[in-house]
This record gives structure tokens, C-alpha cells and sequence, in this order.
């Protein structure tokens, strides 16, 4: 049923109703959702007016808090209250032991080894800390625009891997959200700024977060931004700033860590956060900590905070001139460069952002707020409220995907910097007699090691015709989505026999334990679980039939055979009345039904508009 | 519509518009891009998918050189991506060699000067060839002669990956 929505002139698709998208950035120190309402985006705010939420969830015996009061909790109970849990998403127990990093929580892992933590609430992962604070946005959401969300984007960072990507939509359907898509935080960022500005050329955005650090290389042209390259480090952050700081306060103070609770270290960790951000105004800072040993009084200058964070400092810039190099772009070409992040406020960052691309960087949009606020422009678009010909981003795959081949190498099958959607395909044959099995490792990263590359899956082929060795060839396809995120189908050509695929995520949770998780989850446990279901069967039937409605009514004579036409209104007839019934199942096979119908109309209608754009018409003037 | 020239409706050329390519890409994504059918289920979903994977992969092919001369050879008959095939070219070979003992030696050395005047030398090598290959596929020659100019795309390819490890000493160098 793939269509596409023709309009006769001046005249809408459907009747013109402003659907709820929202644009949700899901950061490493706080989260903000955005909305586009009379043209404008603009962040929504909580019942005290807060735009930010502060990413911290304190799971209490009773209660789960998110934001000002979680963070409120920090203090005086770390072991429960999850601070910067994007650091922990699609990572698993041992990924986090080895960074060596000390955290106050009580981990434990889940079934396949994901990181999880053991509070009053029972074991929580992180995509389930995660989904409580994008319900928390999904709420606030829902008050201000006065009603259920028909759909969100949420931003990643450009850096996430697969795994890091498939936990955040995990997160996000867990906390009952549509997403329309994932979406890379300096994208969203550059939309938010080429939009407001209007210019075309070539984009730097330079996003420092509070866990996460991104370049992004785009050039914007006739309302696409298509990304050239992008680079960067998931796990490099304002986070870090302050852990020098507290390595700091603890040595001027004269103590080891061993010393110190907890609730010491969190006390370190706020207060260290503190001085830093005061050091952007003040060149220097008193604090006074006190902690379970003592009290003291210390003095941090900005200076010295520069010199501490120096060496992290150079390795962004490292990565942005790589990622300027892999665009094959020269800093004289650049027309703008954009600040992101709460980290880009640090003197010293902008300065040195400024003196490696001979301009002064943008930052006339809060960057706290820019990127949350490019995601709703985006979701406002894909949810249909604007017309989609006035903005396309064109993103890119950041890392390389991989095979294993012998030996524990790695055969690199997508290069990174790739625009997506991509797909290749790569044979394999057997070689043993009879072979109806093959394994398949797909790694991501750059380098040569399947040891220095991130394990992402494990394919079981099976089914294969047993043959002669080396007879049988397999095709195995890899495809990344307009979201970044892989999936593999594979075929046996000399029999056209599909093999059966078992995926086994290395960092992921199955299909099944996220129905589950969402069946036991806090946020549905009020909600009918069928109900759901039946509800979102009906809606994509609804979706179905009435872009079938548009565009029979636009292409049908041109399209269809008088056969294949009654045959198709045949089966939307059908479908509309399953759809009125209670079997969410019925109805999905009747979409289904429909969907074989329609198929080839769907494809002849793809190469008609494919036509008509080589021909330099618009769709809806064909 | 599976040749890529026809897709984005070019002449079966070497040489190429590259503004008409670019330009064409952005038109043709408009339209089959997955997120002009985000609101219209799974199936137009999936559809989308692939045919806009399948227009990145064309303009890729068709945009990169040495990618457009392999793909114009596979039109031809000869699928060089997929081969195991070596070179046999006995006075290709040896320069080969003499490049590949120098790019050690400049390493070795830790010779950023050397590293650079290298890669100037490589580049007008490449520009070179390229041009060759340029003038035959244009006149269709690699219909007549396959063989001959797979050879060439083949010494082509070589260049571009020593031009790539040039570029990685550098940077190990310039860091």
C-alpha cells in the first residue's frame, strides 16, 4: 500500500486537521519536548513552567520520580536515583565495569547481559529509565497541546550505534509514543537554524552534550539537508568536565575516594557541576563541600578548569577536523557554525571551536533548547501538517557495518559517512557437503579487529538446500533505515529458497521481551492491553484505506485494470467493515490482504512520480 | 528500471554532468524518500525503503570515478567488485611495488614532506589514467576490448588505495 498523496490543484488530500507531533530530545542531563503550534516551534513547559527536564529518575518503594524531584533525591539516596542513564542505553553490565567509571547504583543485568539496576521497584534496565522519562514528556505533551500525540521524533546522537539507536526506540514505544523517526541531534539542530536563517551552504554543528559529543558536516540546499559526514564519541560529555572537577576537588581536599559514601560523591558530582558552569561567567570560584569526613572550603580558577579539561577539549576538535576531511570540505567553504549542547556555554570551547574554523560559531538559539526544538519542526512535517516537498533530510550511517571473516577480521559491508537508506548485499556459499546452516557476526566500527569493533548481532541461517559445497549461494541483504537501524533478509539463488534468519542482538532485547516489558510495564498497567492493540489495528487501517481512497481516485484509470481495480475495492470494502469489528487480529490480516492488492499499484505509482521527477515536474502536476 | 544511467536519466557516459546528477538525486529523493511516507503504513513504508536505498546506491555508483567505471565495466560484462582476479601487467607490478617500498620508507621516516610531495605524485598519476579512461569509455571502447580496460580501471582502483593509506600516514603523522 505504498501511495502517494496526490492532490488535484488547490485542492488538500484529506480534510485539513493539525495533527499533535512532537519533537523530544532525550539527552544525557536533561530532556525537553517541542511542539510547532501557529507556524512557531517552541518548547512545551511543565505545570511550574519548566521547559527542561532534568534526565534523573528516583525510584522510590512507592513512587517513581522524574526530573526536579528525582534530582531533588540524588543526594540522599544515589543508590535509587539514575542520573545520565543515556550513558547506559544498548551497553551491557560488562561494557560498563570495563570504562571503570564508579557509579553508586546497585547494577544487575538482564537476561542477554544488558546493564540494569536493582532498586525498590524491582530490576530496572535502562530503556525502561528511559521510556519513564519520555512518559513523563509524553504527558506534559499531552496537557499542553490537549490531547493524545499522534507522533514523535526523537533525537539521537549522530554517534549512536545500532544498538545505542534500537534502545531509545525501544524506549520510546515503551513509554506509548509513535515515533515517526529517529532523528540525529546536529540534523535537528541544523534544521532548526537553516530554517530560521534561510541561507544555503555548508553547516558545521558542533554538539556537546552532557554525555555525548557530535560533528556534523551538512550542506543545505533548495530546503535539503543532506549530511556529508559526521563524527564524534558517545561516551565524551560535560559529564566528563565534572568528573575532572571531582578527581580535583578530592586531591586539593586532600582525601582518597575510598573514603567517601555515595551521597558524598553525589555531593561532589553537583558541586562540580556548579563551579563549572559558573566558570563561564566568573574567572574564578569559591566552594565550600561538606561532606562524612569534613568540611572545605576550596578555590578553582577558570584557568585551571581549562587546563583540566584541555586534553578533551583537543579531542573534539580532533574529530571535527577528521569529519571535515571526510567531507572533502575546506574551512573557507563553510558558511555557519552552530553550537549545541550545554557544554558549547564553556568559554573555552567556543573559543577554540572558533580558532579551528576561522569563524565565530552561531549560538543565537539556546543550545539547550535548539535541538528539541528542530525535532518538532521535523515531526511536523512527517506527521503531515506541512508539506513534506519544502524539507528532506538526508542523514548518513556513522559507522561502518561489518562482517566477520576468518581469523577475526572484519569485511567492511557499509562504509560509514553512507547516506541512508542503504542496502547491500553480500554472498556467501557453504563449504561442507550438505550444509544447511551459516552463521553470520555483523560488527560495527572502523577497525580491523572483530575485537575492536562493537558486536551488534549474531545471524543463524538456516534452511539452506543442502548441497555440494561451495553450490550454494546465499545472498544476505543488510539494510540500515532511514532511522540508522539494521535489519538483514537472505535468500538461496540457485533455488530462490529464502533461509531463515534468527537474530540474536548482542546488546538488544528481542521482539518478545518488549511486548512483554510494555505488558508489564508501570506506564500500561491501567491500560487494556487488547484495547491497544484493536486500537492500533484500526488506525493503520484507517491510514491504509484512506490514502488507497486518494489514490485510486488520482491514478486509478491511468493504473489499473478494471480486473485489479475491482479486486482492490473488493478487499478495502472488506477491511473496512473487519476494521468496525473487535479482532485486532482479523484486522490485520485484512490489511495485509489489502497491501498484496494493492502492491503492484503501489509500485507502478513509485515509478510513475520517479518519472515525472526525472522529467522536472512536480508530483501533483502529473 | 535497473540501469542506473537510466534512472537518473543520463547518457551511458563516462564523462558526466555532475551538477544534472546532483540535481536529479535531490528530485528523485524527494519523491521515494521514506519520509514522505511516514503516514501511510508499513508496506509504502518498506517500498520506500528500498527504492530510496536503491537511488543512494546509483548515485554513489554513478558520482565516485572509480565506482562509475567499474559499474560502466559491469554493464560491459566484466564484474570487477566481485573478482579475485590479479593484475598481469609485469611493468605495473614493479612500479607497484617501488610505491608501495616508498610509502614505508616515508613512514619510517616519519617524513610529513615526503608524505605530501607522494601524494602529488599519485594524484597527477591518477589524474592521468583517469583521463585515459575517460577517452576510451566515452568512445565505447571498453565494448570492443573489455579485457584491456578492466585492466586499466584495475590500476585505477590501486591508486586510490594507496592514495588512502597516503592520506592515513599523514594524519598518524599529523596528529
Amino acid at each position: 500500500m505504498a501511495l502517494l498523496q496526490i492532490a488535484e490543484p488547490g485542492q488538500s488530500t484529506a480534510p485539513h486537521q493539525t495533527k499533535r507531533a512532537v519533537g523530544i530530545d532525550l539527552g544525557t542531563t536533561h530532556s525537553l519536548v517541542a511542539s510547532v503550534r501557529s507556524g512557531q516551534a517552541e518548547t512545551l513547559v511543565d505545570a511550574n513552567g519548566q521547559a527542561i527536564l532534568p534526565s534523573v529518575v528516583s525510584y522510590q518503594t512507592d513512587e517513581i520520580l522524574t526530573g526536579y524531584p528525582a534530582v531533588a533525591q540524588s543526594e540522599i539516596d544515589p543508590v535509587n536515583t539514575i542520573v545520565s542513564v543515556k550513558r547506559f542505553m544498548g551497553r551491557s553490565l560488562a561494557d560498563v565495569q570495563a570504562r571503570g567509571q564508579k557509579f553508586p547504583y546497585q547494577f544487575c543485568e538482564t537476561e542477554n547481559g544488558l546493564v540494569a539496576f536493582d532498586t525498590p521497584q524491582g530490576k530496572i534496565n535502562a530503556i525502561e529509565t528511559s521510556s519513564h522519562l519520555l512518559t513523563t514528556l509524553r504527558q506534559r505533551a499531552e496537557h499542553s497541546l490537549g490531547g493524545d500525540i499522534d507522533g514523535a521524533v526523537i533525537t539521537v546522537p549522530a554517534y549512536f550505534d545500532d544498538a545505542q539507536r534500537q534502545a531509545t526506540k525501544d524506549a520510546a514505544q515503551l513509554a506509548g509514543l509513535k515515533v515517526l523517526r529517529l532523528i540525529n541531534e546536529p540534523t535537528a539542530a541544523a534544521v532548526a537554524y537553516g530554517l530560521d536563517s534561510g541561507d544555503e551552504g555548508v553547516i558545521v554543528v558542533y554538539d556537546l552534550g552532557g554525555g555525548t559529543f557530535d560533528v556534523s558536516v551538512l550542506r543545505l540546499q533548495k530546503g535539503i539537508f543532506e549530511v556529508l559526514a559526521t563524527g564524534g564519541d558517545s561516551a565524551l560529555g560535560g559529564d566528563d568536565f565534572d568528573q575532572l572537577l571531582v578527581d580535583d576537588f578530592i586531591t586539593q581536599a586532600g582525601l582518597n575516594s575510598g573514603q567517601l559514601s555515595q551521597a558524598d560523591l553525589r555531593h561532589l558530582a553537583n558541586a562540580a557541576r556548579r563551579v563549572k558552569e559558573q566558570l563561564s561567567d566568573l574567572a574564578s570560584v569559591a566552594v565550600s563541600l561538606k561532606l562524612s569526613t569534613g568540611e572545605y572550603q576550596l578555590e578553582v580558577s577558570r584557568q585551571h578548569f581549562e587546563q583540566l579539561i584541555e586534553p578533551l577539549v583537543r579531542k573534539t576538535l580532533r574529530a571535527s577536523k577528521r569529519a571535515l576531511k571526510d567531507a572533502s570540505i575546506s574551512p573557507d567553504e563553510i558558511l555557519q557554525v552552530v553550537m549545541v549542547g550545554g557544554s558549547t556555554r564553556v568559554p573555552k570551547v567556543r573559543a577554540d571551536v572558533a580558532a579551528l574554523f576561522g569563524k565565530a560559531p552561531l549560538t543565537s538559539i539556546d543550545p539547550d533548547k535548539v535541538v528539541a526544538l528542530g525535532a518538532a519542526l521535523q515531526a511536523d512535517v512527517l506527521v503531515g501538517n506541512k508539506n513534506a516537498d519544502d524539507m528532506l533530510l538526508l542523514d548518513v550511517i556513522p559507522l561502518s557495518l561489518g562482517l566477520e571473516t576468518m581469523g577475526g577480521l572484519v569485511e567492511k559491508v557499509i562504509p560509514r559517512n553512507s547516506t541512508i537508506p542503504i542496502a547491500k548485499a553480500q554472498e556467501f556459499t557453504t563449504f561442507k557437503d550438505g550444509q544447511t546452516a551459516m552463521m553470520i557476526h555483523v560488527l560495527q566500527g572502523e577497525r580491523e579487529l572483530v575485537d575492536d569493533c562493537r558486536s551488534l548481532a549474531r545471524f543463524t541461517l538456516r534452511d539452506i538446500p543442502p548441497l555440494a559445497a561451495g553450490a550454494a549461494h546465499i545472498r544476505v541483504t543488510f539494510q540500515v533505515d532511514a532511522d540508522g537501524l539494521l535489519s538483514v533478509s537472505a535468500m538461496e539463488k540457485s533455488t530462490g529458497v529464502s533461509a531463515a534468519i534468527d537474530v540474536k542482538p548482542s546488546y538488544g532485547l528481542s521482539e518478545d521481551e518488549i511486548t512483554q516489558m510494555i505488558k508489564s510495564s508501570i506506564t500500561h498497567a491501567k491500560e487494556d492491553m487488547t484495547a491497544r492493540m484493536l486500537a492500533e489495528q484500526r488506525v493503520e487501517a484507517e491510514r491504509v484505506l484512506e490514502a488507497l481512497d486518494v489514490a485510486i481516485a488520482a491514478d486509478g484509470d491511468k493504473l489499473l485494470s478494471c480486473d485489479e481495480r475491482d479486486g482492490l475495492l473488493a478487499g478495502m470494502a472488506e477491511l473496512k467493515q473487519v476494521a468496525q469489528g473487535q479482532d485486532d487480529k482479523a484486522i490485520e490480516l485484512a490489511i495485509e490482504r489489502v497491501n498484496k492488492l494493492s502492491e503492484v499499484f503501489a509500485a507502478r505509482r513509485m515509478d510513475v512520480s520517479i518519472r515525472s521527477a526525472l522529467a522536472g515536474h512536480k508530483v501533483d502536476e502529473v | 528500471m535497473d540501469n542506473y544511467f537510466e534512472l537518473f536519466g543520463l547518457p551511458e557516459q563516462y564523462s558526466l554532468d555532475q551538477t544534472a546528477l546532483t540535481n536529479t538525486f535531490r528530485d528523485l529523493q524527494k519523491s521515494v524518500h521514506p519520509d514522505q511516507f511516514v503516514s501511510q503504513g508499513e508496506q509504502a513504508q518498506r517500498l520506500a525503503v528500498q527504492q530510496s536505498a536503491q537511488i543512494n546506491d546509483a548515485f554513489q555508483t554513478l558520482k565516485v570515478p572509480l565506482k562509475r567505471a567499474q559499474y560502466m565495466l559491469q554493464l560491459a560484462g566484466i564484474d570487477l567488485q566481485a573478482e579475485q582476479h590479479t593484475l598481469r601487467d609485469s611493468a605495473f607490478l614493479m612500479q607497484q611495488m617501488e610505491w608501495r617500498e616508498h610509502l614505508e620508507a616515508l613512514k619510517q621516516a616519519e617524513d610529513l614532506d615526503g608524505l605530501e610531495q607522494f601524494s602529488d605524485t599519485i594524484a597527477a598519476a591518477q589524474k592521468q589514467l583517469n583521463d585515459k579512461i575517460a577517452q576510451a569509455l566515452d568512445a565505447g571502447q571498453h565494448h570492443q576490448d573489455a579485457p584491456t580496460w578492466a585492466n586499466e580501471v584495475r590500476k585505477l582502483s590501486f591508486m586510490n588505495k594507496l592514495m588512502v593509506e597516503i592520506a592515513q600516514a599523514e594524519d598518524a603523522l599529523d596528529y
